[in-house]
């Protein structure tokens, strides 16, 4: 959906999306960099279950809503990544606890 | 990273660091007033200057010199004694200018004196058919992408909706080597006469220029559909199609992303909360704060500048910064106001800046068939309700939006109302026959962001607070 354009010479971060490594841009935002990744990183909704993906990346729709690092419901648009975060894709409703 | 505010008080409080916001706590600052300010981002810039200390688009004709103004804004600040947190998002503001903000799962508390408020704009609500579609996104989702990480559309993409921001975003595309396929421009072709008598001042201002010379060279390279009448994503799962009539004639393509826009409203959550009196705005179709001109709203001693007092665009937040910051050193400080530009000259700044407006506002007053949706369009997108869930409720009793939720529970999920706030008052207001200033908005309280109860639970409390909750 998205590529990276040539001239981003920012060093690379390594996060972890459901335990798999990906490549991200120090500056990225989460939810930035699931979209470059070229991986499925759509979360499914608490109400109906239905698919879903950031759309507003600004703060404001909370369809970025991701695990980071074991705490659900992070709005993945508003944090930057950091080498090692580990990214869970939700399913569903945010679990207790997490 | 984890930084609190250095104090408990200060003279000013501006809330966001978008152009308004920068301008606002240099200002401020340079007067010698003890200033904060605090911004939910990860850098300076707010939406418009998106990454504008970060970003690694380096080639600086790809964004165009109107971005890099805000590399001296924020050159201004950094010179002033202004106190600056990131990643600070405030839930609560209240009348007696007490300010509750989440910095790093912790939250801090802090008073002012004044409280200028920059929280800008947000994209208007596009409810079209499949919106919610993975793949469909807004276009100021895909320039915050471009700014902050040099990212671009590839797959096959397509760009609809309306309003100077559509063309830039698509010119910075371009620029980047990105992909857009098609352009559907929904802009209502009886627009064009209604913004007639207002074209002159819009022709002697800037924007026009500007405007036309973005518009030649995107539709050099993409094929402009314009009197889009209808619009629609279709996939399963994820975007597959997009649909739209224009001329009478439906058309069906296949698109891998889609990007709408049709213009920005102000973003009211916090101020709404802080019981500031806002007015349904019938020109630019949102609610707008009542102010005076100086951008204090009805709560004594908050200030409202830049698009969330109205929107006026970048160069105007600018200069409503300038006024209202001016205004809390005149009332704080009068002595130091003497350092600072004029309220004449400050003034004379914003006619200008505000020059074109109105011709801008009326030519792209969005359709009412893309603010007012039908059937099963979702209107509620966290809580997934329908437009015809709404209009049922309607028929059964539901008066406003506040007893909707009752009903629906529209407005209460994670986006407290901020993408379907303005639709479900328009579409009740239609189906009751009613103006949107009757039937009123969300009635918004903190937080105005969600935070966790572990963040709320670990706030430090007094003996007093315990006793205030504990029975017997």
């Amino acid at each position: 959906m998205f590529k990276r354009s040539e001239q981003d010479k920012r060093p690379q971060v390594q996060i972890f999306v459901d335990g798999v490594a990906v490549a991200a841009r120090q500056g990225d935002t989460v939810s930035a960099a699931l979209l470059a990744s070229g991986r499925d990183a759509r979360r499914s909704t608490a109400v109906s279950g239905a698919p879903r993906l950031p759309y507003c990346m600004m703060g404001v729709c909370f369809d970025c809503l991701v695990t980071i690092d074991g705490v659900g419901n992070r709005q993945g648009c508003l944090v930057p990544v950091a080498e090692g975060m580990q990214i869970e894709i939700q399913k569903g409703k945010r679990e207790i606890g997490r | 990273m984890s930084v609190a505010p250095k104090r408990e008080d200060y003279d000013v409080v501006v809330i966001g660091a978008g152009p308004a916001g920068l301008a606002a706590a240099a200002t401020s600052a340079e007067a010698g007033l003890s200033t904060l300010l605090l911004d939910e981002n990860i850098g300076p810039g707010g939406q418009v200057f998106r990454a504008i200390s970060s970003t690694p688009v380096t080639n600086r004709n790809q964004l165009g010199a109107d971005y890099w103004i805000g590399a001296d804004l924020v050159q201004s600040l950094r010179a002033s004694s202004a106190e600056v947190i990131h990643r600070a998002t405030v839930w609560s503001l209240d009348r007696n200018l007490d300010i509750a903000v989440s910095i790093c799962g912790a939250s801090a508390f802090v008073r002012a004196k004044r409280v200028i408020l920059a929280t800008g704009a947000l994209e208007r609500p596009f409810p079209i058919p499949g919106w919610t579609l993975p793949g469909v996104m807004t276009a100021g989702a895909a320039q915050t992408m471009l700014k902050s990480s040099a990212l671009v559309p590839d797959g096959r993409t397509v760009i609809a909706g309306q309003g100077p921001l559509l063309w830039l975003l698509a010119a910075q595309i371009l620029r980047l080597g990105g992909r857009i396929d098609r352009i559907l421009d929904t802009t209502t072709r009886g627009n064009y006469f209604a913004a007639l008598p207002h074209a002159f001042a819009f022709l002697s201002s800037p924007y026009f220029a500007k405007g036309l010379s973005m518009m030649r060279e995107v539709k050099a390279k993409v094929q402009v559909v314009s009197g889009v009448t209808e619009l629609a994503a279709f996939g399963d799962g994820q975007l597959a199609n997009v649909s739209y009539v224009a001329g009478g004639k439906r058309e069906t393509i296949p698109a891998d992303l889609l990007l709408l826009h049709q213009g920005v409203v102000p973003n009211v959550n916090l101020a709404m909360a802080a019981g500031i009196e806002h007015r349904w705005d019938d020109l630019q179709l949102c609610w707008s704060p009542v102010l005076d001109g100086s951008g204090n709203s009805s709560v004594a001693g908050i200030a409202i500048a830049g698009d969330g007092a109205g929107i006026g665009g970048a160069n105007a937040a600018i200069v409503r910064g300038r006024i209202a910051a001016r205004a809390a050193v005149e009332a704080l400080a009068p002595a130091a106001a003497a350092k600072l530009a004029p309220m004449a000259t400050l003034r004379a700044d914003l006619a200008k800046a505000e020059r074109g407006r109105v011709f801008l506002d009326t030519l792209f007053r969005p359709a009412p068939q893309f603010r007012i949706p039908s059937g099963d369009t979702v209107v509620c997108r966290c809580e997934e309700v329908t437009a015809k869930d709404v209009l049922d409720s309607v028929a059964i009793g539901a008066t406003g939006p506040n007893q909707l939720k009752a009903y629906r529970r529209t407005g209460m999920g994670p986006c407290q109302g901020r993408l379907c706030g303005l639709t479900v008052t328009e579409l009740m207001a239609q189906a009751r026959g009613k103006t949107p200033q009757e039937i009123g908005y969300y009635r918004l309280r903190a937080p105005v962001k969600p935070i966790t109860l572990a963040e709320l639970a670990a706030v430090p409390k007094s003996e007093d607070d315990v006793k205030a909750v504990v029975r017997g």
